[in-house]
């Protein structure tokens, strides 16, 4: 299982990443093996607004369906259209294959999160 | 086994008829009043096939079945047990059977006593003042329930009740039906064992909780302990507590909701009463409710005068029908003569077996399969999976190769409180020998996981069917013939 250091992650096994306010946001590698095969990602629309703790969309596989939380509060600027027609780009890359881009309206929520370490320990309980 | 898989449309060839219809001499005359835009103009594309092409057709199909009739089916949560031949040859009375709905009550007074017997059988079985049979299924006597609960909550002026407390573990129709009822659903959460946590309940009870959603056993098996307390303090806030009769099987018997504090509550026929439940049964999920809300109930009812005649009813302060008519009444007929074949001592049986059963397979197997919850759990159980993770084999895995061995998989990847959850049911129907052969083909699977992982990753190898490609039929699903066509050109 792979866990990036240097970005944040959310209990609800999210990810996300802080360049200047746009931040990018996707699952683990560990919600990817969890979950199985993906077969479609329900992805917000540009111009939605997201609140931190509250559903953006959902990932199905063929095992599950799973609401995604927003780690973030703010306006989605760009959705990964790519996950469109191969959502199971997360399964070969969870890190790479972002889900959304979001102008963050508040920076300080991330502190909030946990970091790598922290993450890690969480998944090995 | 030679391997079939045509479609009936397949087989179709232009002209090739397996009837004889006399000379139409009426149809014309009577489409005369149709307006002439609601008539189609192209014949349907119905297939044009002899008779011994259908009979082939459908015996080849029905030899790839897997059923409860050709081998153990230990489907946790769906209670598979097994459906005796005597309710088909019950239902198939042509007495009943060929009565017309909208035959005169004083002519189907048999049908109308059967109704009346088999409520109130299951009344007296369940602990409720009323049961309604007219709900077609499971899901539709939870859609009723609440709409029961919500008439009352209405009837007293209480608006703001809106939401409905579903406990995290339960099954996904739970929290559906009660949206489609429109009501709002608030999640509690579950202890380790599946039972619901009565620190995380008290702050959800307000004056805008309607009721509870619950099963009991719950969906690991575990039967709640402290069900009184959580129905005393959902009744103090003014809710009403809705059982889910999916899990009645073990307390069949000998526990009834109704003394346990609930309100409402559904039974499957097709789980607890024997009735068929594979390929959409039909079920039948009559709906119970204690004695407050016997005027919600829907129409229409079946009643008794003072001379013992049945008539049919409807009353004002019901929620209004649920159905046509009286529902699935082929289903009632075998539920009836299950409970008659078995009478009171034989279902006093019912519950213990199926707990047995399941504690014996519980208790055997769990040197090689991770049991997350200790203790005795009712007629089933959850594994998270093999108790050896060091081989990659995954439930999936396991699944797949117990059809090799001529079992049917046990319900996977549910409840989600694990990752790797295998539930089993064997229900009261199996003996010992059944069983045990079960528990040794689940050890010898362990052992290939071990040894020879690839034996278990490459199931199965001796179906039918080999591995399905999940992944495609969930991403690209032909689901009727013109779209197989399409998929062809």
């Amino acid at each position: 299982m792979e866990i990036k250091e240097n970005i944040r992650y959310a209990e609800s096994h999210e990810w996300v990443s802080l360049e200047g306010d746009i931040a990018t946001v996707g699952i683990t590698d560990y919600a990817q093996h969890a979950l199985g095969d993906i077969v479609y990602v329900d992805m917000p629309e540009v111009g939605d607004e997201v609140t931190a703790g509250e559903e953006f969309g959902a990932v199905e596989s063929v095992k599950a369906a799973s609401d995604l939380y927003s780690p973030v509060s703010g306006e989605v600027v760009e959705i990964n259209e790519a996950l469109e027609d191969e959502p199971g780009l997360i399964n070969q890359d969870a890190f790479a294959n972002w889900i959304m881009k979001v102008k963050v309206s508040d920076a300080a929520e991330l502190d909030a999160l946990l970091d790598a370490e922290a993450y890690r320990n969480i998944c090995e309980e | 086994m030679k391997y079939y898989d045509k479609l009936i449309f397949e087989l179709s060839r232009p002209g090739r008829v397996g009837y004889e219809l006399p000379e139409n001499n009426y149809a014309v005359e009577g489409m005369k009043d149709i307006p002439s835009d609601l008539l189609r103009r192209n014949s349907p594309e119905l297939p044009e096939v002899s008779e011994l092409d259908v009979v082939r057709h459908y015996t080849n199909l029905s030899n790839k079945n897997f059923g409860v009739d050709t081998g153990f089916y230990p489907l946790g949560s769906c209670t598979m047990k097994y459906n005796p031949k005597i309710n088909e040859e019950v239902a198939a009375m042509p007495q009943f059977a060929a009565l017309h709905p909208m035959q005169d009550a004083g002519s189907a007074q048999g049908a109308l006593e059967l109704y009346w017997n088999l409520q109130h059988a299951l009344s007296e079985l369940a602990g409720f003042e009323e049961f309604t049979l007219n709900p077609f299924a499971g899901a539709h006597g939870e859609l009723t329930g609440l709409m029961v609960m919500r008439s009352y909550h209405m009837a007293r002026g209480d608006h703001k009740r809106t939401k409905v407390i579903v406990p995290d573990s339960a099954h996904g129709t739970n929290p559906a039906s009660a949206m489609v009822s429109g009501l709002e659903v608030v999640e509690v959460k579950s202890r380790p064992n599946g039972s619901i946590d009565i620190e995380d309940l008290k702050p959800l009870l307000s004056d805008e909780i309607a009721g509870i959603m619950m099963t009991n056993p719950n969906t690991l098996g575990m039967f709640e302990t402290e069900i009184l307390e959580i129905a005393r303090l959902v009744h103090e806030a003014g809710g009403l507590l809705y059982y889910d009769g999916a899990n009645f099987n073990p307390l069949l018997g000998k526990v009834r909701p109704g003394d346990m504090g609930f309100d409402i509550m559904h039974i499957n026929l097709h789980k607890t009463f024997s009735t068929p439940h594979g390929g959409g049964g039909p079920g039948s999920g009559p709906v119970g409710v204690a004695k407050h809300l016997v005027e919600f109930l829907p129409n229409p009812r079946i009643r008794k005068d003072e001379n013992g005649r049945f008539y049919v009813d409807s009353s004002d302060s019901s929620l209004g029908r649920v159905s046509t008519f009286f529902g699935n009444f082929g289903v009632m007929m075998k539920a009836y003569a299950y409970i008659l074949s078995l009478g009171k001592d034989g279902i006093r049986n019912v519950g213990p077996m199926a707990t047995l059963n399941a504690n014996y397979i519980k208790e055997s197997l769990k040197d090689s399969y991770l049991l997350p919850i200790e203790g005795a759990c009712k007629h089933e159980f959850v594994f998270d999976g093999l108790k050896d993770k060091s081989t990659g084999v995954t439930t999936l895995n396991v699944a797949k190769r117990l059809l090799d061995y001529g079992f049917h998989a046990p319900t996977i990847y549910f409840p989600l409180l694990f990752h790797e959850s295998m539930m089993i049911e064997p229900t009261e129907t199996e003996s010992k020998e059944t069983l045990d052969e079960f528990i040794d083909v689940m050890h010898t699977v362990a052992k290939e996981a071990a040894e020879t992982p690839d034996t278990v990753k490459n199931a199965p190898i001796t179906t039918l069917v080999r591995k399905l490609d999940e992944t495609t039929a969930a991403k690209n699903p032909i689901l009727n013939y013109r779209a197989l066509r399409e998929n062809m050109n």
